[in-house]
């Protein structure tokens, strides 16, 4: 089963009903107990980094993350859910991401219209298994006012809004997406489903 | 780079489309689910639907519809039409819309945009705008255009960004339905008055209207609703104008296979 993080924030019905578009079964997760039980991991986000921080953690799913990030459990994070992976914002100075990656989350600046919303193309920067379907140059949906800037090697796709922003992060068992693979039509449904489809370590499943 | 975008209009009442649709090969025309991925495949970036249902039942059709067209398009889309509380919204974000648009409710109580941005973010919070132009200016109307607000369309759009809107969508009553083209004077006054996005309505009848919208005025999408419909235009036609005039629109994408 592949667990979607519902700590009360983002378009949870989307991602899970993208998936059922690639065949594979996904179910909202309320309590971080649960996700002892998960195949793979979904953490959405949208909107404000220091609400999703502050429900993420109140609701008490960062140790269930660590926890199975250490099994190696697939995790995908997704817009605001990619942007918690690191360390924290400057959109909300003081409430902690995941540390995941070191590096923080930057406000587009330099740009006539923050934030960019619509679609636009990825530049493919570093290979990953569930990139395997996205070429470089597909387009995917933005919607977004920040972006990370890692300090560590984990770019794996750029986008050109006003310069070259940070698209996707990953690295082994974990990837990061700024954009809504859940509504970027077939090109998002390809990576969707690439996750959808990732090995599982032995010591991941129960 | 961020493309321009297309967006096709579908107005739904009772659940189902409203404005005639002569589409060869459609089994229920008036189905907007059906319509809607029809636009999806002809590479439409983008949907609306204006909910214009009057009755007690508007509610349940309005959730129901947002719910049939997550299950099937993975699209983004907007919902709006009568949208009146942060509740409803919340429901229609719920079932798997994007976006809500707020027109003569936020008008008439402009926490109303404030309330749906704190509760759902700015990025699903669009301000519908009705303006007509009279003495120079653009006044905003409301009720479908038949009632004057009292109000200057560029110091609303501002006062809908400062309290949380997201993006704007614009029609110019004058051109709704003329084929005369985007209203680009006050396309350009919004457009450079606010940081958001700004989507353009009304008045587009031709591919060359869209090469107009985006050379001359900084709008970041289009939206038509019957010149698609009636296939007079095609979402795709219009994307080729748009790339051979070097303006950068979304390919078409590889099927899914």
């Amino acid at each position: 089963m592949i667990a979607i993080v519902d700590y009360g924030v983002g378009n949870l019905a989307s991602v899970r009903k993208a998936f059922a578009a690639v065949g594979a079964r996904a179910e909202l997760v309320a309590r971080p107990a649960e996700l002892r039980d998960a195949n793979a991991i979904v953490l959405p986000g949208v909107g404000n980094f220091g609400h999703c921080s502050r429900e993420f953690h109140g609701r008490g799913f960062a140790p269930a993350l660590h926890a199975a990030r250490d099994r190696g459990v697939p995790i995908l994070g997704i817009c605001v859910g990619m942007q918690l992976l690191f360390d924290g914002s400057e959109e909300d100075a003081g409430e902690p991401g995941l540390g995941f990656y070191r590096g923080s989350v930057v406000k587009l600046t330099g740009v006539p219209r923050v934030p960019q919303i619509g679609w636009n193309a990825v530049r493919r920067t570093g290979d990953h298994p569930w990139l395997r379907d996205v070429a470089d140059g597909d387009h995917f949906y933005f919607v977004h006012s920040y972006a990370a800037e890692p300090s560590e090697d984990v770019v794996r796709g750029t986008v050109d809004y006003g310069g070259e922003r940070v698209a996707i992060v990953g690295s082994d068992g974990l990837l990061g997406v700024q954009f809504h693979p859940e509504k970027s039509g077939a090109n998002g449904l390809r990576l969707l489903r690439a996750f959808a489809t990732a090995d599982v370590p032995v010591a991941a499943s129960r | 780079m961020l493309t321009k975008r297309i967006i096709p209009c579908l107005d739904v009442k009772d659940g189902r489309v409203v404005k005639g649709v002569r589409f060869a090969g459609l089994r229920d025309a008036g189905d907007p689910v059906e319509l809607a991925t029809r636009y999806d495949r002809e590479g439409a970036d983008e949907l609306v639907f204006l909910d214009i249902t009057a009755s007690a039942e508007q509610r349940r059709t309005v959730v129901d519809l947002a719910s049939r067209v997550a299950d099937v398009l993975f699209i983004p889309f907007t919902v709006g039409g009568g949208i009146s509380s942060a509740d409803l919204a919340g429901e229609i974000l719920r079932v798997g819309a994007d976006k809500v648009a707020v027109n003569s409710a936020a008008v008439r109580d402009p926490a109303l945009i404030s309330t749906i941005a704190n509760r759902y973010g700015s990025q699903a919070t669009v301000l519908s705008i009705d303006a007509r132009r009279v003495d120079g200016h653009w006044e905003v109307v409301i009720d479908g255009g038949r009632a004057a607000a009292g109000r200057d369309a560029v110091e609303w759009a501002r006062e809908a960004v400062a309290r949380g809107a997201g993006e704007i969508l614009l029609n110019s009553i004058d051109r709704d339905g003329t084929k005369l083209g985007f209203e680009l004077e006050l396309t350009t006054a919004i457009a450079d008055a606010v940081s958001v996005p700004v989507i353009a309505s009304g008045g587009a009848s031709s591919a060359q209207d869209y090469v107009d919208l985006f050379r001359r005025t900084n709008a970041d999408a289009g939206l038509a609703a019957s010149i698609f419909h009636y296939g007079e235009l095609t979402v795709g036609g219009v994307k080729d104008s748009l790339a051979a005039a070097g303006i950068a629109v979304r390919p078409p994408e590889r099927a899914l296979a």
